[in-house]
């Protein structure tokens, strides 16, 4: 037997951190930074889902080979991402007449 | 020791390593599931960065005080789902019990407030079809951003009232006494798709909600 228990301080204290989270991007999304508005809140939202999958899906105690599989998957959604909106982003930088 | 030998499969070696794998499985299904929501968000993220100003108008219809209220009750069914394996896996049944039925009734406010909201579209004809009223040059490209916001809303919802359906079987077989600190595999992996249900829900509340509320 060596499943790793988790302190239940450990889920209250990631619970109040995502719910001050949820403030500040709410707060934030009320400033106007112009195109940083889009970063922040996906910073913000990143940081969320990591601590959520680190404490409350375990992804810290787990084996490397289940971190594996997690990582995999960011990884190839990080590849689907990547390739389509380099290709839609940037349709505008050349002249189609050119 | 007659309990563990019989929660435990002839094809795994010990309980360990028959827990890793259930997780393995489930976070296998999950990496399906990353794909699966992931083509919304780009096709979101495609549409948006093509109709900018069409997106912007459009999200400011949504309600974002009930979409943070939202956010927070799910934060919390995700506390309260977190210590619901923690209490299987001390065998806390009464505990177990509780916490089961506080995230299922946190998940049905979620869905109770996502109702709210759907039918204060259906109200202003904002969902996309025959009905649908847009004012000025942009109602085409704002249709497309509620098509948007209803499949991804609308998937979520279902994620949510399957986990939901999930939870009930697992309060079930908990009412039963079925589980034990030595097989508790289903409270767990359950766990692990109301988690990611939730981490959905986080991304698309800034992305639909926020982004373009201080224009």
């Amino acid at each position: 037997m060596s499943e790793h228990i988790v302190p239940k301080r450990v889920y209250f204290l990631v619970c109040g951190v995502l719910l001050v989270l949820t403030f500040t991007t709410y707060g934030v999304a009320r400033m106007d930074l112009g195109r940083w508005n889009v970063v922040v809140a996906l910073a913000i939202a990143f940081f969320k889902a990591a601590l959520v999958a680190l404490f409350f899906m375990h992804v810290r105690y787990s084996p490397r080979r289940t971190q594996l599989v997690v990582v995999a998957g960011i990884f190839w959604l990080g590849i689907m991402m990547l390739l389509t909106l380099s290709d839609y982003l940037t349709r505008g930088w050349v002249d189609p007449r050119a | 020791m007659a309990e563990s030998r019989s929660a435990l499969a002839g094809h795994f070696q010990d309980l360990e390593q028959q827990r890793e794998a259930s997780s393995l499985g489930m976070w296998i299904f999950l990496v399906t599931e990353i794909m699966f929501f992931g083509g919304l968000f780009l096709a979101y993220t495609v549409n948006r960065a093509t109709h900018p100003v069409a997106f912007a108008e459009a999200s400011r219809h949504l309600d974002v005080a009930l979409g943070a209220t939202n956010t927070a009750v799910l934060i919390c069914s995700s506390l309260t789902m977190a210590l619901a394996v923690y209490a299987s896996q001390l065998g806390q049944r009464k505990a177990l019990i509780g916490f089961l039925i506080t995230t299922m009734a946190l998940g049905s406010v979620f869905l109770i407030i996502k109702g709210i909201e759907y039918a204060d579209k259906f109200r202003h004809h904002l969902v996309p079809g025959r009905a649908f009223a847009f004012s000025g040059p942009q109602a085409k490209p704002a249709e497309l951003f509620f098509s948007l916001y209803f499949a991804m809303t609308g998937l979520h919802a279902l994620h949510m009232i399957i986990g939901v359906g999930v939870l009930f079987l697992l309060l079930v077989h908990a009412w039963r006494a079925r589980y034990s600190p030595e097989y508790h595999t289903p409270v767990e992996v359950s766990g692990l798709y109301w988690h990611f249900v939730d981490i959905v829900w986080i991304f698309l509340f800034p992305l639909l909600y926020l982004i373009d509320i201080h224009r």
